[in-house]
């Protein structure tokens, strides 16, 4: 009753938001912004290593970096970001109707949500993968193994039906217990309610060493079932705020390419001969206002943030909590699959 | 001549009452039906220029997901309007067998509340106090918690006898389905019809004679007698199908999922407080002079609440009661908490999936006004039914 009333209200506030200003938001994000003084960012309501806030309130993550670079860059303040906590049901809802202005919520990219959402997709930040986290105890070493056994998954993911894909695929007729809050799913999980949790791998990560009260009694198969390229996304429509979401999170891409990091930015200001890391820094070239900002938009970003591959090793990777290998994610001369387009 | 006469009928006139009171209703009528047109253009017309699909194509679509618990066969490959109906089933589930057995338990605390003895009145008041005064949702939580944390891995589950307990939930033994099961089902379907034939037939002797004759054992005996006797004709078949220890959980054999138990067991004993309330009020609302004239002509007890007060309090219980049925089903939307696949979960899925949010959640509300209306209409009739009659 209650639920209903609350997703009844969700629709009604989608609608009502829609009735008052139907076209005024195309190409209007930015200036709402700066009017504000705010970016508005819906994140995840608790995932290590991505979006996550302290005891303090402060939030820390992958995709929350994200949302501090692009404030950075627009408003000069990286702490100009309001974070707003959305489960997976109501994410989507929240930017068609323009509660928040970017969707930075480890979001898998398909054709579905691209075509038929009224949403854009900028770009990759995070490339994943579907696996399973099963007890040590269960000796369970294959996700073949789960044959007609209970499974732990969160509603509103790409994830349930990747793993209804699977073992269908695979004949394994496993059997889905579908909770609407990850805090649940996990509860379920680590109760024994399922003999596996099933998400991406990095959310594996952040729920074994974070949620686990043992992180050794767990164990993440090697299995990966699906692709999952997460990043942030956009109202569509708003053709010149997706390039700035899109370009900020390519900068810090390049900037890693090049060498740039937070402690050296000033310094390759100043000295840097590379006529790229001069263009990244706005000291020779000004690349910044083609987007509509100013010349030091990508600067201001990385001295916030530090560049990728920073963001990668602080939040996720393997010296912080969720020991994460950088794998995929490195960069395409080093055996990664992250390449960014030159900003020129 | 003057002949007195009945004032004339008013002639019909643009200031007459009546004209004016149709006015405001057609006035009325049009304005809600222009604000309702409005609003549903307004939002379709800011959908489609967002580039928001919508529609209930999808409906035709494959779901492409699963569905933990399905009283009839459902795959992945099934359409969207089939995951609904899973779901829609899954709800009525809940609803229909929570219902029954909140009558029950609701009827017992109640009447409890009159006992004699101290201790049963006193237990069905802290009964009615705890359980009316914690919320729904973390009573749910409640059950749910002691489902998965205190019960024993389905690894190694408690058994009592051929029934297994554990995270897993409730695995019981089912019989294989055979021709003697078939005929005992016909047996017991004729057994319940000459079981209401007697019935009759005992009330009317009654009513002629004045001697009583047994309406409740003789009829449930004559049903059940004839369910034997067909299952004896059908060669007595007694295979099962037993639930048997599988390497990580119990195979075989009937289950029923911790989350179903766990929105059966919350909706029904939470509502059972309030249902205690309502059949507390309506048994007071008798008049103390009944149960005394009952005491005067030598009723027992029992019998002056079965027979006097009960009757009487009906008429009074049954429209109450009927909110509470109808809260329990929308209760039961709450399921999705704690991962019970109703039409809510199943709606949630399909909006992620197919971002169609508003047609989804038109379904959600048609589904629970639906079955509202439809347990309103049921509850009316039988209202109607126990009113007094008057001769």
């Amino acid at each position: 009753m209650k639920l209903i009333r609350l997703k009844t209200a969700m629709v009604l506030v989608a609608a009502t938001g829609a009735l008052a200003a139907a076209p005024a938001f195309a190409g209007k994000t930015v200036d709402a912004i700066k009017a504000r003084g705010q970016v508005i960012c819906g994140v995840n309501t608790g995932l290590a290593g991505f979006s996550a806030a302290d005891s303090n309130g402060k939030w820390t993550g992958m995709d929350v970096d994200v949302c501090r670079a692009v404030a950075a860059a627009v408003l000069s303040d990286p702490e100009k970001v309001k974070y707003v906590p959305l489960n997976a049901q109501q994410r989507f809802t929240a930017l068609q109707s323009g509660e928040v202005d970017i969707l930075a919520r480890n979001t898998t990219f398909t054709l579905t949500r691209d075509a038929s959402l009224g949403l854009s997709q900028t770009a990759v930040t995070y490339y994943d993968g579907q696996g399973f986290l099963v007890t040590t105890k269960s000796k369970i070493k294959s996700a073949k193994q789960l044959k007609g056994q209970t499974v732990c998954v969160q509603s509103g993911t790409t994830t349930e039906k990747n793993l209804t894909d699977y073992s269908k695929a695979a004949g394994l007729n496993i059997k889905p217990v579908v909770f609407e809050k990850l805090e649940a799913a996990e509860g379920a999980y680590f109760s024994g309610r399922c003999v596996a949790y099933t998400t991406d791998a990095s959310g594996l990560a952040s729920t074994r060493n974070k949620v686990a009260k043992n992180p050794a009694d767990h164990v993440i198969l090697p299995d990966l079932i699906s692709k999952e390229p997460l990043g942030p996304m956009v109202r569509r429509g708003d053709d010149d705020w997706t390039a700035i979401v899109k370009w900020t999170i390519y900068g810090l891409l390049e900037s890693e390419e090049y060498g740039v990091t937070a402690a050296n930015a000033d310094d390759q200001k100043a000295n840097s001969k590379d006529p790229v890391v001069g263009r990244l820094l706005g000291s020779t070239e000004d690349i910044g206002k083609l987007l509509g900002l100013d010349k030091e938009w990508l600067y201001r970003a990385i001295k916030a943030t530090g560049n990728y591959g920073e963001i990668f090793e602080r939040n996720v990777g393997p010296k912080s909590a969720l020991q994460l290998p950088r794998g995929l994610n490195n960069q395409w001369n080093k055996g990664g699959i992250q390449y960014a387009p030159p900003l020129r | 001549m003057t002949t007195p006469s009945t004032p004339p009928k008013k002639p019909w006139s643009w200031r007459s009452q009546a004209f004016r009171g149709l006015i405001y209703q057609v006035v009325t009528v049009v304005l809600i039906v222009l604000v309702v047109l409005y609003l549903a253009n307004n939002t379709n017309t800011n959908m489609k220029a967002r580039g928001i699909q919508s529609g209930f194509d999808f409906m035709m679509g494959g779901a492409g997901f699963d569905i933990g618990e399905s009283l009839f066969p459902y795959d992945s490959a099934d359409p969207y309007w089939k995951a609904f109906l899973v779901g829609f089933v899954n709800t009525l589930r809940v609803a229909v067998v929570g219902i029954v057995l909140t009558t029950i338990l609701g009827t017992i605390i109640g009447v409890g509340r009159f006992s004699r003895n101290a201790l049963v009145r006193g237990l069905c008041l802290c009964y009615v106090e705890f359980f009316r005064n914690i919320p729904i949702l973390l009573q749910l939580l409640m059950w749910y918690l002691m489902f998965t944390e205190v019960l024993p891995e389905s690894a190694a589950p408690l058994t009592l006898g051929p029934l297994f307990l554990s995270k897993g939930g409730l695995n019981f033994p089912i019989p294989i389905w055979s021709g003697g099961y078939t005929l005992g089902a016909w047996g017991l379907l004729a057994g319940i019809v000459a079981a209401v034939f007697y019935r009759r037939y005992a009330h009317a002797s009654f009513e002629r004679t004045g001697v009583p004759k047994s309406t409740i054992l003789t009829p449930i005996g004559i049903a059940i007698g004839l369910g034997l006797l067909g299952w004896l004709l059908g060669g007595a078949p007694t295979d099962m199908n037993r639930p048997v220890q599988g390497e990580f959980a119990i195979e075989n054999g009937g289950a029923l999922t911790p989350e179903y138990m766990s929105v059966l067991l919350g909706l029904t004993v939470y509502t059972a407080s309030f249902v205690a309330e309502v059949v507390r009020g309506g048994i007071q609302s008798v008049a103390l002079g009944q149960s005394e004239a009952a005491s005067a002509l030598g009723l027992a007890r029992g019998q002056t609440m079965r027979l006097v007060m009960l009757p009487q309090a009906l008429r009074v219980i049954i429209p109450p009661l009927t909110n509470q049925y109808l809260n329990l089903t929308k209760n039961s939307s709450l399921a999705v908490a704690i991962g019970y696949p109703d039409v809510v979960s199943i709606a949630n899925t399909a909006i992620n999936q197919t971002g169609r949010a508003v047609e989804c959640i038109a379904v959600i509300m048609l589904v629970y006004l639906s079955t509202s209306l439809f347990t309103s209409v049921m509850m009316n009739w039988y209202n109607n039914r126990s009113a007094i009659q008057e001769r």
